[in-house]
Order: C-alpha cells, then structure tokens, then sequence
C-alpha cells in the first residue's frame, strides 16, 4: 500500500527543502506529484517542453517568461528542488513570523516575491528594467492588438511615472516604490486547499 | 498401486465434470434466465448492501487510524483542485490591482502591476490544472479496499490487510471466472442471435426478435460486469428516430444504456473480435457503422445520419459528443456535429459511483483489454442513469449554442460539473485563439477602444 511517508522518503534532503521553502510535508507530497505528472518521460527533471504541455499555460501571454523563471541562466533542466524553491516565492506570507532584520529574508516576503517579479522584466539581471526590457514585456502581453507606437508610448509613460533618479530605467528600489501601495501578499500567492 | 492411482484420477474427473455442472446449472439457473427477461433475484442488491457496509467499517478503520498516529500526514483527497483560485474577471482582478494609482481604468494605461495577475495565473496553472484533472481518475475519501485507488492510504492494521487479502481473492478467483464466462456468453449470443434474426424477412416480427436479442445479450454483459443500474424517468426514454447523447467516461456506456432500450449505435468499423460482431449486429437492424476514410468527411458522416433519423421507424441514434472517455466528475465540450444532424435530442446523464469501482478508461494509460479486466475485477459498477426531456434546435441558435445548453442540462441533472473545454484537449495542443483571446482582453484595458485613443491626442500631448 503506497503511503505519503514513502512518497517523501523519495525525495532527497526533504527535510532542507521544507525548512527553507515553509511547505508543509502535505504540500511537499502534493507538489510532488504533480511534478511526476509532467515528467511525463520520468526522467526526473522538467525541460521546458513538460512546461509547455499545460494548456493554461500556453495560452498565458507571458507563459514563455514564467517558464524562463524556472530555469536559471545556461540551465536546461530543472530538478524537483528548484522547482518547488521557485513555487515557495509564492506561498502566502506567515503572518506570525517575528520580523528579524539580521535575519535573511525568507523567500515569500514581500520583498522576496517584489524581487521575483522582478526579475520577470529584468531578464538581463542587470538590476535595472531598460525601456527595451520594458518594451518586450508588453509585446508579449499585447501583440498583435496593438500598433507599436502605442507600445512605445506606454512604455515611456510608465517609465517617466516610476523613474525617479531619470536614468531612463527602472531600479529595483523605484519598482518596489511604484508598487508600495499593492496588497503584493495578496496578489502574489497562491493559497493550497489544506 | 496403479489401480488406485487411477481409480483416484476417475474420481477427481467425475468430481470436476460435477462441479462443472452444477457451475452451468447455476449459471444458467441463477444468472442468464433472469437476465433475459429482465428480473433480478435481488441477490447483487444484498450484494451491494454488504460491500457498502464492509467499506464503511474500512473507512472508520482508516479514520482511526489516522487519529492515533497524528505525526503522519495524509492530505485529503480534493475533487476540484489543490488551490484556492481567485473567481474574478480579468478586469476585476487588474482593477484590483490598480487601485493604489489615481487614474481610473477607464483611462487605460499600463501598470507594473498587470503582469502579477498573469503571472500569478500562470504558476496556479503549473501546480495545477483543471484539464488535467479531468483525465486522471477521481480520488475518493475512502478506500474502496482495491489498491488500483490507493493513493494516499499506508498500512494501518492486520485485520484491515487481511479483509483486502480476503477481497483480492473473491474477486480474481470466485468474481472473475464468472464474469469472463458470461460476457463470453452474452457476446457469442450476440453474434448467433442477430445473425439467426437476419435471416428472417423484413417484417415487424424480425424487428421485435432483433430488440429481444439484443436486450437479452446487454443484459447478460451487464450481469458479467455485476452491474447495478437505475434508471430515472423513464417517460423519458429516446423514441425512434430521435437522437440520443450521453456523456462519455467508459466503453461500458453502450452496455449500460442498451439494457434498458435498443440504440442504433455509430461508430467506426473495426476488424478482429470487433468487426464480427458489428457486422453480424447489421443485420439484424440498421446500425451505422462508417469507415475510417469515411470519417474524416464531416458532410458524408451527417447526411447518412441524416438520412437514418429521417427513417422514422429507425432506432434512436446513440452518439457520445465529447468524442473520448472524461473521468466522470464533469462534462467536456459537446462537439457540435452531432447537433447539426436535426431531429430531437434525447440528453442522458449517466454518473457511476466511484466507490465500487473506478469506471473511467484512461486511453493514454490502458488498453481496452486491460481496461475490462479491471473492470472485470473490480467490486461492481452501480450506476445512475438520468433521462432528460427532449430537446430540439430553436430559431436562431445554432448548433455550437444548442450544444451547450444540452451539456449544461446533461452536467446539471448527473451532478458533473460543466466544464468549457474541449475534451481533445487531451490529445492535441491548444490553439492560438485562447491566447489571441487573452491578448485582445487585457489591450482592452490598457488601451481601451481604439476610437477612444484617437479622440484623445491632447491629454497624450499635455502629459509629455
């Protein structure tokens, strides 16, 4: 009879992954699973190709860029740790958490999650979001709806509006101000049913 | 020493051709002759009373169990997702999301925030997906004590493994034996009967012993499978020259809805096993069988059942619109084809019960073969069945319309819930459309009709 203590004594160093992600073994189990079920070819690791047989997915206009995310830089592949370290960015925040400066961060802080989404625009990592950056964000949100001067004037307005130091891009500290007033906890979470 | 040997040998012949006898004798006796005329002896429903029973001890067992060991966690099986999901609208959900900024929507204009709707939408889509869902078999609280629906439960006591054990032997040794020889039977009767029957001249005689043959097999097959079935409103059945459509989550569905009514079924023309009884069932009433390279021609598939509709005296057409086998907890698409035929729609509703046994076929993952064999050993398939009122096209809707409000009526009355996708889904990729779809949504809101952006060059102006 299979049991969910098997399912996690499959899963190396699971223990780690639970006190660095803040999922609860349920979740772990859950996500497991559901990792099997799009490695259709059980080969242990996802390539974007697994990511692309989710329906929903591919109909996501920035679907490409949140498989990217999942991959870091010269990667192909991405094991079932990194995986669920992603998903952890998106795990509601503890709310009785002691707020302890000396600390590092854990990864669903609203900073965490603010740097996460991030780095959807900045795919060059270079801590700034260029107008070009901005711009190819758009193109994959709008497309063929609409023309490309009104991409480039949307793109310069919301440069204009967040850029305070005007070097014509974006920081990450001018990002998270634009956004100070979004309930990010909120609308960066994915909540699990038990 | 020989003489012994062999006078042993003579007694353990005569003792098996006994058995075997007294096998047939019950068979026959108990199962077969009752099937045919439909009556029942009421021995499968103490049947089921006793299982029922047996599970529910099983699942307090499980329960218990879980109590007294609190340190192992079990997550409970979730029928509709493992996520919350946010209901609202796009529009709901960026206005949402905007509102910190001053400028109202109606405005237009892009904020840094839209994408966290997308993005969000996109990672509940990787943990998980409702079309995905609906292609792997439902999770059921409790055990049903057939480890094939063991997904979440470990060992708990000695005497709950050994009910399994006892289980697991009734069912392959003393179940399935049974099963296998009257689907044998039923099927072969199948092919004499209509055979023999297509000999007769076309009178009303021939028409009336053909329906008899094929009830009588139906029901046969349906006691190999110790299928239990209850059908509601019956005013309701499919008449002749109608078109009767049903959702899909098993082959079994023929065999379930052929026992109370006689159906022309549809279908393509196999060979093998298959195509002998297709052929022999042909000639004893018109059924539509159509060719692979047949198929593919929309036009030619709908005249000719057209042109059998349109024969009032023909049996009602058995069609399953979905197009594959969805896991019984919703209803997919209908494709429209079946409604552009014309003629009045029958709906059915048929909904198994998932606690004797999971009856949804997995194409992707069994063959038919092993499909009924699990089947064949499972506990029983108990199901319900639902005849809806029938339904004809109205002025001016059109097929894809008139499709899905048959589905919403089907999904309402089988508490399945009514699902927008498209059941080949499963198969193929999704189209471009949905994600043109998406696009064409949210360019609404940022740049709003596009006359609207041209009636407004002087605020673009002042605000440069």
């Amino acid at each position: 009879m299979g049991s969910t203590n098997s399912t996690l004594s499959r899963i190396p160093n699971v223990e780690e992954l639970m006190q660095e992600t803040g999922f609860t073994p349920a979740h772990i189990v859950r996500l497991y699973d559901r990792f099997e079920a799009l490695d259709k070819e059980k080969t242990g690791h996802l390539r974007p190709q697994d990511f692309g047989a989710i329906n929903r997915l591919a109909m996501n206009p920035i679907g490409d860029r949140i498989i990217g995310s999942f991959f870091s830089t010269g990667q192909e592949t991405v094991d079932f740790h990194s995986f669920v370290r992603i998903l952890a960015h998106f795990r509601p925040a503890d709310k009785n958490r002691p707020k302890d400066p000396s600390m590092p961060q854990p990864v669903n802080s609203r900073t965490s999650k603010l740097k996460f989404a991030f780095q959807l625009y900045d795919q060059d990592k270079d801590g700034k979001i260029s107008r070009a950056e901005l711009l190819q964000v758009l193109r994959s949100m709008l497309e063929m709806q609409v023309t490309e001067e009104q991409l480039e004037s949307i793109a310069d307005r919301t440069i204009q509006e967040a850029d305070l130091d005007k070097d014509d891009a974006i920081s990450f500290e001018e990002f998270r101000k634009s956004l100070e007033k979004v309930n990010i906890d909120h609308k960066m979470s994915i909540r699990f049913l038990r | 020493m020989t003489d012994l040997c062999e006078g042993g040998m003579d007694d353990l012949w005569s003792i098996a051709t006994l058995l075997l006898q007294v096998w047939f004798s019950v068979m026959i006796g108990l199962i077969m002759i009752p099937a045919m005329f439909g009556l029942s002896l009421g021995v499968t429903s103490v049947y089921i009373q006793i299982l029922v029973k047996i599970l529910e001890w099983a699942t307090l067992r499980i329960q218990r169990g879980h109590r007294d060991q609190p340190t192992l966690p079990v997550p409970a099986p979730l029928p509709n997702g493992l996520i919350q999901r946010e209901g609202g609208s796009m529009e709901q959900e960026m206005g949402e999301l905007r509102r910190y900024r001053t400028q109202s929507i109606s405005r237009g204009e892009f904020a840094l925030s839209d994408s966290f709707y997308f993005y969000r939408k996109g990672l509940e889509s990787i943990v998980d997906d409702q079309v995905t869902q609906r292609f792997s078999s439902e999770e059921l609280v409790s055990w049903n004590l057939l480890t094939r629906t063991n997904h979440n439960f470990h060992y708990i006591s000695l005497r709950l493994t050994v009910i399994w054990g006892l289980g697991v032997i009734i069912r392959y040794c003393v179940l399935f034996p049974l099963r296998i020889t009257l689907a044998i039977i039923g099927l072969s009767w199948l092919v004499i009967g209509t055979t023999l029957v297509g000999f007769l001249p076309n009178r009303r005689v021939k028409n009336w012993l053909s329906e008899l043959v094929h009830l009588m097999c139906y029901r046969i097959c349906a006691r190999g499978l110790s299928a239990t079935i209850q059908y509601h409103n019956k005013n309701n059945k499919p008449q002749k020259g109608g078109i009767c459509v049903a959702n899909h989550t098993s082959p079994i569905d023929i065999v379930i809805l052929a026992n109370d009514g006689c159906y022309a079924m549809v279908g393509q023309s196999h060979s093998g096993l298959m195509g002998v009884i297709q052929r022999s069932m042909v000639r004893s009433c018109p059924h539509v069988w159509f060719e692979r390279s047949e198929m593919r021609d929309r036009h030619a598939v709908t005249s000719r059942l057209r042109a059998h509709v349109a024969a009032k005296s023909n049996l009602p057409i058995l069609i399953f619109p979905e197009g594959t086998c969805i896991n019984n907890t919703s209803v997919m698409m209908f494709k429209k084809g079946s409604f552009e035929i014309g003629g009045t729609i029958y709906p059915v509703a048929i909904k198994y019960d998932p606690r004797f046994g999971d009856a949804f076929w997995n194409s992707a993952k069994y063959n038919m073969v092993s499909y009924l064999l699990r089947m064949m050993t499972s506990w029983a398939i108990v199901v319900n069945v639902w005849y809806l009122p029938p339904m004809t096209r109205q002025e001016g809707e059109d097929a894809t319309k008139f499709a899905n409000r048959v589905k919403s009526a089907i999904a309402h009355q089988g508490g399945l819930l009514d699902m927008a996708w498209d059941g080949s889904l499963k198969r193929d990729k999704v189209k471009e459309e949905f994600k043109e779809q998406q696009q064409k949504m949210y360019s609404s809101m940022v740049v709003g009709k596009k006359a609207r952006n041209s009636q407004e060059p002087h605020t673009e102006s002042t605000r440069r």
